[in-house]
C-alpha cells in the first residue's frame, strides 16, 4: 500500500498524574478502512480517542492525522482538523435541549452558510441513512438507547467526515440495535469513503465490521492483524479476550492483600485447635 | 495535641490556597468568556434565547417578591414614621429603600438562587454527559456557544429585574400606604419625586445591578463548567454557585455603597 495512512501513532506515551496509561503505542490507520481498537476495561483505549482527536497531549510520542502533528497544533488549527472529523460519543452526548433535527442540522448551521431547505434536505437525508427520519421531530428525552447512538451517528457524518471516531459505539445497546448500529458503521464509511476508529470491548460485533483490529493491554499493543489472525493469535492475553475465558492472564481479582489477614482469620487459622 | 493543631493548621492553609486558586480561575475564566463574547454579538439571538430563560422565567419570583417586600416596607415605614408625623414620607421611604439597596440586592439573591443555580446544573450536565466535549469535537467552541450567551444574558437581564422588583415595590408600599391606610395620594407621589434623585439613586441602583450581573453570571457559569462531571459535582457546583452568589452581593454591596456616598459626599 503505497498511500500513506490517514493516522500514524508512534510511541506515544501518556498519563495521568503518575500512573502511565499508554506505555510507548504506534499504530497505523489507513485510509478508507475500519480499524478496532480492543483492549479490556482501563487499559486506554479512549485515552487513545482522545489523543487522536487532540482533547489531549501525548507526554511522549506523536499523533499524525493527515499530515499533522496534532499536539503541536493550535486551537484554530485544531479546530480546522476537526471540522473535518467527528466522534460518536459513548452516550450519544446528543444535545439535550434540541430535538433530533436540530442536533443533526447543528454542525451545518454552525460551519456552513446553507440556506434552511438545503440544511433541512441534508439533515433528513442523513435521518433516512440511520432510518429516524420519522423521529426528527422528537426530542432526545424521548429516544431508546440505540434509537439515540443512531440519532448521533447520523449528526457525526453530517458534514462527510474523513474520519469518524467511534467510543464504545456497542455499549448498553440490545442484540437488534446493536446489529443495526454496527451494519451503519460499515455502510457508512463506505458510502462517505471515510475512515473509521472503533474503540470497542464488544468481540462478536465488532469482529464483523472492521478490517483491522489492535489489541492494547498494560498499556501497549499486545497483538495486531486481520479479524481472522486475531481469532487464531495465540498471544494469551489476546486469546483470553477473545474467547472470554475467565482463567488466564488478566486476574480476576484486584491487587489486594491476604483474604484471610483481611477478614481477620489469619490469626486463629494459625492457633492449635484444642480438643 | 501538636498533631491536632498542625492538622487544623494544614487545613485551613489547604483551604486557603484552593481559596486563591478558584478566584484565580475564576478570574480568568471571566476573561475567556469575555474574549469569547464575538459569537454573541453576531448571533444575538442566542443570547436573547438564554435572556428568555434566566430573566423572563425569573420575573415570577420578582415581581411577587418584590411586591411583597414593598408592602412590608410600606407597613413597617407607617409605623414608624407616623410616631413623628411624617406618615406622606412613606413614599420616600419606600422609593429610597428599593431603588438604592433593597431593589439591586434582593434582585440578585433572588436571581442567583433562581437563575444562576439553573446556570450551574444545566452548564455541569452538559459537561457530565459530554455534550460539551461533543461539541468541542465539532470544532464549536463551547466557551463561545455555551458560556458567553448565558453571561450576556444574566448581565442583560439583572438591571432589568432590578427595575421590575423596584416598581412592583414601590407598587406594594402605594398599595398599603395609599389604598389601606389612607395616606394622601399626591402626598406620597410628589414627596417620592422630590426626594429620589435620578442620578444618586436610580442609576447607582442600576450600576449595583449590573455588577450583581456580572458577578453572579461569571460565579454560575464558573461553577457549571468546573464541576466535576458526576451528580455529586453537579449538585455541589449548584449549592457553590447560590452560596457564593450570596456572599459575593453583599460583600459587592458595601464597596459599592462606600463608593458611591463618598460620591454623594
Amino acid at each position: 500500500m503505497s498511500e500513506a495512512p490517514l493516522v500514524e501513532i508512534d510511541a506515544v506515551q501518556f498519563g495521568y498524574g503518575r500512573s502511565l496509561v499508554l506505555k510507548g503505542i504506534s499504530m497505523r490507520i489507513p485510509r478508507g478502512k475500519i480499524v478496532a481498537i480492543m483492549g479490556g476495561s482501563g487499559c486506554g483505549k479512549t485515552t487513545l480517542l482522545r489523543l487522536v482527536s487532540g482533547q489531549l497531549k501525548p507526554t511522549a510520542g506523536s499523533v499524525r492525522l493527515a499530515g499533522e502533528t496534532v499536539h503541536e497544533l493550535d486551537r484554530e488549527g485544531l479546530y480546522r482538523l476537526r471540522r473535518r472529523m467527528s466522534m460518536l460519543f459513548q452516550f450519544g452526548a446528543l444535545f439535550t435541549d434540541l430535538s433530533v433535527y436540530d442536533n443533526v442540522a447543528f454542525p451545518l448551521r454552525e460551519h456552513t452558510d446553507l440556506s434552511e431547505a438545503m440544511v433541512r434536505d441534508l439533515v433528513l437525508l442523513k435521518l433516512e441513512a440511520v432510518g429516524l427520519r420519522g423521529a426528527h421531530n422528537l426530542m432526545p428525552s424521548e429516544l431508546s438507547g440505540g434509537m439515540a447512538r443512531r440519532v448521533a451517528l447520523a449528526r457525526a457524518v453530517v458534514m462527510d467526515p474523513m474520519l469518524v471516531l467511534y467510543d464504545e459505539p456497542f455499549a448498553g445497546l440490545d442484540p437488534i440495535s446493536m446489529s443495526v448500529v454496527g451494519s451503519l458503521i460499515r455502510r457508512l464509511n463506505h458510502a462517505l469513503g471515510a475512515t473509521s476508529i472503533l474503540v470497542t470491548h464488544d468481540v462478536v460485533e465488532s469482529m464483523q465490521i472492521v478490517d483491522y483490529l489492535y489489541f492494547v493491554a498494560d498499556g501497549r499493543v499486545v497483538g495486531e492483524g486481520t479479524p481472522d489472525e486475531i481469532r487464531a493469535s495465540a498471544t494469551p492475553v489476546v486469546h483470553q479476550f477473545v474467547h472470554g475465558e475467565t482463567d488466564g492472564p488478566v486476574p480476576f481479582h484486584y491487587p489486594a492483600p491476604d483474604y484471610a489477614a483481611d477478614v481477620g482469620l489469619a490469626d486463629a487459622a494459625k492457633e492449635p485447635v484444642h480438643a | 495535641m501538636l498533631d491536632r493543631v498542625k492538622l487544623t493548621l494544614g487545613r485551613l492553609g489547604h483551604n486557603f490556597i484552593d481559596g486563591v486558586w478558584r478566584v484565580g480561575a475564576m478570574t480568568r475564566f471571566f476573561v475567556q468568556v469575555i474574549a469569547a463574547s464575538g459569537t454573541s454579538a453576531r448571533r444575538f439571538r442566542l443570547v436573547m434565547r438564554e435572556v428568555y430563560f434566566t430573566g423572563v422565567l425569573s420575573l415570577i419570583i420578582i415581581v411577587v417578591s418584590g411586591l411583597f417586600v414593598g408592602m412590608v416596607l410600606g407597613l413597617q415605614g407607617f409605623q414608624t414614621l407616623q410616631r413623628y408625623g411624617a406618615q406622606e414620607s412613606i413614599g420616600v421611604l419606600v422609593a429610597l429603600s428599593l431603588v438604592r439597596e433593597l431593589g439591586p440586592v434582593v434582585a440578585a439573591l433572588l436571581f442567583a438562587s433562581r437563575a444562576g443555580s439553573a446556570i450551574t446544573a444545566e452548564i455541569g450536565l452538559m459537561k457530565a454527559t459530554e455534550q460539551l466535549t461533543a461539541m468541542d469535537m465539532m470544532a464549536v467552541s463551547p466557551m463561545s456557544r455555551v458560556i458567553a450567551p448565558r453571561f450576556w444574558a444574566g448581565v442583560i437581564s439583572m438591571p432589568v429585574l432590578a427595575a421590575i422588583f423596584s416598581a412592583m415595590g414601590i407598587f406594594g408600599g402605594y398599595l398599603v400606604g395609599v389604598v389601606l391606610i389612607g395616606v394622601d395620594n399626591g402626598a406620597f407621589w410628589s414627596q417620592m419625586q422630590a426626594a429620589v434623585d435620578f442620578r444618586y439613586d436610580v442609576l447607582n441602583g442600576v450600576v449595583k445591578s449590573f455588577v450583581f450581573g456580572i458577578a453572579v453570571t461569571v460565579i454560575a457559569t464558573f461553577e457549571g463548567f468546573d464541576a466535576p462531571p458526576t451528580a455529586e459535582g453537579v449538585s455541589g457546583a449548584t449549592t457553590r454557585t447560590v452560596v457564593s452568589s450570596a456572599l459575593t452581593i453583599l460583600a459587592l454591596d458595601l464597596v459599592l455603597t462606600a463608593f458611591m456616598l463618598r460620591g454623594d459626599a
